[in-house]
């Protein structure tokens, strides 16, 4: 029923998309209808799919590097008081930066190649998963903490059979967040300069005046963004079987 | 102070002259208490009297601010926690880990590997009234079971000396009392000491060989009550009754 629903906003919103975009009003260099989305998916499909990998590939190697970093970074924070009171306000910096300035600088410094992209992406998805893992690190009930103290656990104990599995779904939310932002971050890393990839693609299109390339091109991007959010789902259900009920997807 | 080259032999638990104090509130004032070998003491008083602090204190998670408080002829803090086994109102299982490996969480607290933690806690489970459920989350327990789940891992490391915070508060009456004749047949059969916090008079009555009652904040204790009943205790019986009502009575209701 929950997928039906979905199903039917979607078709709704493509119905509707379909016919705006068939008013004589407008233009169709700035709308792509659905069907012209379509035909251009089809038919510059090896293209567009041979720099959805290259983008795909930017995407998981910089989330991968934001999850590790998150994580280390997280729990160490986490353990000390002092890091975590110095390095907090920077932590909070590092996202208010406006990657989309930061992106040619990093060009500058990296050149051309993955490293700039990669970049931007771990720097934008750290955030999210390393505010999400303190707070769940930080989520255990202190009437738990002591009864682990009174049990004479040391604190690496304590961390590996409470904190850390407390705070599991809260990385996974984390992980929620930082998937969707990835692929915004490629993008980015990309228009800032790059030789091949969805993003640059899309800009590309964009200067030629290809509108439907363009809009193929968003579809694949969002399509990215969707399916690395139900994978970070499914991994969740089996990581945190316990925590079933607050599911959602 | 003359008597504590003795007090270690007879007395496993003693309090001498406890004082707490929390900023501007006094939670325990002047406390004086001692348990002998096996012997279960209830301490019984109004919500807020400091029962929970008395508890803390004795289990080494927190220390008097006046006084001194003895476990098994030791007054460091870390002795304490070795010596006690400490058992919150709540069961706070962890909702990750199946019934087993719950009971199996102390000893591995304690550094044996989890495997054989496991394998020490399982013969518990038939006599215990889990059998078949080792493999349950907590989330699959009913209240009585996870209680005795909690129970199991406060008993497994074999600390000689248990803390019971309010133990049945969270449970709905009837599992409660058959929870308390259940705990009552247990101790009987391998006593311990034991000291029991509790609001519930009745439950102190069925369960302890001696009641010390505290007054309202800050706590003292105010009558210490003995217990002589015969086992297992009847609580329709008119000797229970006299005993509740001096029970009350100290309690100022």
């Amino acid at each position: 029923m929950r997928y039906a629903l979905a199903a039917l906003l979607l078709a709704l919103f493509v119905l509707a998309w379909q016919g705006v975009a068939s008013l004589h009003s407008v233009d169709d260099l700035t709308l792509a209808s659905p069907v012209e989305t379509f035909d251009a998916l089809r038919d510059d499909w090896s293209l567009l799919w041979d720099n959805a990998l290259v983008t795909l590939v930017e995407v998981l190697l910089g989330l991968a590097i934001a999850t590790v970093a998150g994580v280390a970074f997280g729990v160490a924070m986490h353990l000390f008081r002092p890091l975590r009171n110095a390095a907090y306000p920077l932590l909070v910096a590092s996202q208010a930066i406006p990657v989309v300035v930061l992106a040619p600088l990093f060009v500058l410094a990296f050149d051309y190649g993955i490293g700039p992209k990669l970049a931007i992406v771990a720097l934008i998805c750290f955030f999210p998963i390393t505010v999400n893992l303190l707070d769940g690190l930080r989520s255990v009930e202190p009437e738990l903490l002591k009864l682990m103290r009174s049990m004479g656990a040391s604190r690496l104990r304590t961390l590996r059979s409470v904190e850390l599995p407390s705070a599991l779904p809260f990385l996974f939310s984390g992980l929620k967040v930082a998937a969707t932002v990835s692929v915004i971050g490629a993008v980015f890393g990309e228009w800032a300069g790059a030789e091949e990839g969805l993003g640059r693609l899309v800009l590309l299109g964009n200067n030629q005046l290809q509108t439907p390339r363009v809009y193929a091109g968003i579809v694949l991007l969002t399509l990215m963004a969707v399916a690395l959010f139900v994978l970070v789902v499914l991994a969740e259900r089996v990581a945190c079987p316990w925590n079933r009920k607050e599911q959602s997807v | 102070m003359q008597t504590k080259a003795e007090a270690p032999a007879t007395e496993p638990l003693s309090l001498s002259d406890v004082t707490r104090r929390y900023r501007r509130v006094t939670a325990l004032e002047g406390v004086d208490l001692s348990l002998r070998l096996d012997e279960v003491l209830a301490v019984v008083g109004p919500s807020g009297c400091g029962k929970s602090t008395l508890l803390e204190l004795v289990a080494g998670l927190q220390e008097p601010d006046a006084g001194s408080v003895t476990v098994l002829g030791a007054t460091d803090a870390v002795a304490r926690r070795a010596a006690c086994a400490f058992m919150p109102q709540r069961d706070l299982l962890l909702p990750w880990r199946d019934a087993l490996a719950n009971a199996a969480l102390a000893l591995e607290c304690q550094g044996v590997p989890r495997s054989e933690a496991r394998r020490q806690a399982e013969p518990l489970f038939e006599r215990f009234g889990l059998a078949e459920f080792e493999r349950a989350r907590p989330a699959e327990l009913s209240g009585g079971m996870r209680q005795r789940v909690a129970f199991l891992r406060t008993l497994l490391p074999g600390r000689p000396v248990l803390l019971l915070d309010e133990p049945f508060g969270g449970l709905d009456s009837l599992t409660r009392s058959s929870m308390q004749r259940w705990l009552a047949g247990a101790l009987a059969q391998e006593p311990r000491t034991v000291l029991l916090v509790t609001h519930d008079v009745e439950e102190a009555i069925v369960l302890a060989d001696r009641i010390a009652v505290l007054s309202p904040r800050p706590g003292r204790v105010v009558a210490e009550i003995q217990v002589e009943l015969a086992r297992p205790r009847d609580v329709t019986s008119a000797e229970f009754g006299d005993v509740k009502r001096r029970v009350l009575e100290a309690l100022g209701l």
